[in-house]
């Protein structure tokens, strides 16, 4: 189409492809896009967190246990980080008044390997100070920095929401599209296993599932268990689906077409029928992220998925359960107000997708 | 109609005994049992232990387990919990019966609430109602259980009006039997309207976009047409048929439910089969693991079955098929 255009005198009506008409209709929408750049800026921060976090996530210092958020104040034309004090009983932090830092950009600090590979000291902000900590959402039981934590925490929870859907939406389509493509046996089989899949409530399957795994694994394995849990549950209403849309493709013309050209089956299943599906599975998709990162979040909360010192949003909400500490120290929700904000952008992002995707609205 | 209830009900047990199956199958991949922590205990002699697994079956292959699991089960015994030291029946029962109060409970408050809601903002399109009915909506829908349960249980420890989790006080065995009740009320009044808040944004925008639908139908116009007073035409026509897809939304929204249980029961320490489904996964006591998940199963199983039936009984196309 790309190539007649310029022949066209640019007054005439061009008609656009689907994809133009697709992209015009999302960018109406205005929640859409807000959703779409949350996300781009939460993954972004989630890529760079060793850069963003002003602490290692692992890094504590019991003389700051429950220490409330600390904000910088402009003094001047500098940003300044007051001091506090414990004073009084233990955890009962005042500020010392006339006593702060100012605030430093890119300053040396804790160790960490930039994108997993070069390795780093320097740190966005900080006061290159020990005694002068820049604790921006408080700190946990143990002193150690939330909001760093939180950053790296997304690290994990933000990945295993995409990692999750890419391979179960994978495996679900290559399954689904088998399904609908033979009928028979084959479809009968598996369409009962993803009833079976479908039938038991989610928690209680992933439970059973993660009772076949060690209780006590590196933390990269435990990644690793909690993308094939949660991907061996998502498959099958994706199979579904797929299957059914699979159903109707097959009978179509140019299926007809490739298979009188003598092309193998599964080559017509992945080349030909599914990509007519697309439109559907990236909106699903976009629209089943919070699921998955949503069962991370459950599992590790419940304190079989990711372990301590390793920061996830879910295990990190595990204090905030003492309600001792969540009276007092409100802040130890922070990963509950990110997964929040989280789910939210994507419902925002999928909604107007769909939308986009409906061709009969203009 | 009743060669429609025996092909569903005759469906189920393929299911069930599938669910059971497969949920053996994972359990005996777990590496050790209840008795790999009571070896390490100088006490307990090697042989004591044998004899103990040997009367588990715990020495056999899973599927002979299978076997004699499933041998109890049709006797209507779900066995003997090795950690709790009690019938399983028991226990199980127990359980299942609090998981089963709290989500009714929760199901009614929340269609009870959302229906309502959903037919209101679909009368008044675009006002105001509609607009901040949606938008709660919204934002409910993305509201994850385990926020939702951590805040409940932060405005009970702050406010002092709920008691913090359980089910019941310490002092519930010496209450007369009115207060007896109203403390078992006052316990479950919370983590019902947590489990209930966080079902309800989507059968509201369900029954909002069903109605809206609906008055599109040209039968509708019709009826308007014929001079019928608004109110006869919503609720006498329209209302009837878009209640009907709903009830298939009360299928899956009992998946959610039985989910989101699982959460409110085991952060607001509520007694219910998704604690004890943790408890019995900790302990390592995989026999009561598996009888968790098939109640479960089958409560959900049983849930969608009375939400077809529903279907059937209001919708005579579907009884034909």
């Amino acid at each position: 189409m790309n190539e007649t255009a310029p022949i066209q005198s640019a007054n005439a009506e061009q008609p656009l492809s689907p994809w133009q008409l697709f992209r015009r209709r999302l960018k109406r929408r205005r929640i859409a896009m807000a959703g779409g750049a949350i996300l781009i800026v939460l993954y972004l921060v989630a890529l760079l967190a060793g850069f963003v976090a002003p602490y290692g996530f692992d890094r504590l210092d019991t003389n700051y246990s429950f220490h409330p958020p600390i904000w910088p104040r402009l003094q001047g034309l500098h940003l300044v980080v007051p001091r506090y004090e414990q004073a009084g009983s233990v955890f009962n932090y005042h500020i010392v008044a006339n006593d702060s830092k100012p605030l430093h950009f890119f300053v040396r600090g804790d160790k960490y390997t930039l994108l997993g590979l070069i390795p780093a000291t320097i740190h966005l902000f900080g006061t290159g100070d020990k005694d002068y900590p820049v604790y921006l959402l408080g700190a946990d039981q143990f002193g150690r920095d939330v909001f760093s934590r939180l950053l790296y925490g997304s690290q994990i929870s933000l990945s295993i929401g995409i990692v999750g859907i890419v391979l179960s939406f994978a495996f679900g389509m290559i399954i689904g599209g088998i399904s609908g493509y033979f009928v028979g046996a084959t479809d009968t089989v598996i369409m009962r296993l993803c009833e079976l899949i479908m039938s038991i409530p989610a928690l209680y399957l992933i439970i059973s599932l993660r009772a076949a795994f060690p209780a006590d694994m590196s933390s990269a394995k435990v990644y690793a268990m909690i993308i094939i849990i949660l991907s061996f549950i998502g498959w099958a209403s994706m199979a579904r689906v797929i299957r059914g849309m699979t159903l109707s493709l097959r009978e179509q013309q140019f299926v007809l077409a490739a298979r009188a050209l003598g092309q193998s089956h599964l080559k017509i299943i992945v080349r030909h029928i599914l990509p007519n599906t697309f439109s559907y599975v990236i909106v699903a998709a976009t629209l089943s992220v919070p699921y998955y990162i949503l069962g991370e979040v459950v599992l590790s909360f419940l304190g079989v998925g990711i372990q301590e010192p390793s920061a996830s949003w879910g295990n990190m909400l595990t204090a905030a359960q003492n309600t001792e500490y969540l009276r007092n120290y409100p802040w130890l929700l922070a990963p509950g107000a990110a997964i929040f904000v989280t789910v939210l952008a994507f419902n925002f992002l999928g909604d107007g997708l769909r939308d986009a995707a409906d061709t009969k609205s203009l | 109609m009743w060669s429609f209830v025996l092909k569903r009900l005759l469906h189920m047990i393929p299911l069930l005994l599938g669910v059971s199956l497969l949920t053996f199958l994972l359990m005996s991949l777990a590496p050790g049992d209840y008795f790999t922590a009571l070896s390490q205990n100088p006490q307990i002699s090697p042989a004591t232990i044998a004899h103990l697994k040997a009367q588990f079956h715990l020495d056999q292959p899973w599927y002979v387990q299978y076997f004699y699991w499933f041998k109890s089960i049709l006797h209507g015994d779900f066995g003997y919990s090795m950690a709790y030291k009690i019938p399983a029946t028991s226990l199980i029962v127990q359980r299942l019966w609090n998981t089963f109060l709290l989500s009714f409970l929760a199901l009614i408050i929340a269609w009870g609430i959302a229906i309502p809601l959903g037919i209101w903002a679909a009368v008044r399109k675009d006002s105001w109602v509609d607009r901040g009915c949606s938008l709660v909506a919204f934002v409910g829908l993305s509201v994850p259980d385990v926020l939702l349960s951590l805040l409940a249980l932060w405005f009970a420890a702050a406010s002092g009006w709920f008691p913090v989790g359980g089910a019941q006080s310490a002092l519930y065995d010496f209450m007369p039997p009115a207060q007896q009740f109203w403390d078992r009320v006052h316990h479950l009044i919370l983590p019902a309207l947590v489990l209930a808040a966080a079902d309800m944004a989507g059968i509201m925008r369900q029954m909002r976009s069903n109605l809206l639908d609906t008055l599109r139908a040209e039968y509708v116009t019709a009826a308007r047409a014929r001079g019928l007073g608004e109110g006869w035409v919503i609720y006498k026509h329209a209302l009837r048929n878009a209640i009907n897809p709903l009830l298939t939304i009360f299928g899956y929204s009992l998946a959610a439910l039985l989910s989101g249980a699982f959460i409110v029961e085991n952060i607001m320490a509520w007694p219910g089969l998704g604690r004890l489904t943790m408890e019995a996964f900790f302990a390592k006591d995989s026999y009561l693991v598996v009888d968790c998940v098939v109640m479960a199963t089958a409560l959900l199983v049983i849930g969608n079955f009375i939400a077809d039936l529903l279907l059937a009984w209001s919708d005579p196309r579907i009884r034909l098929k």
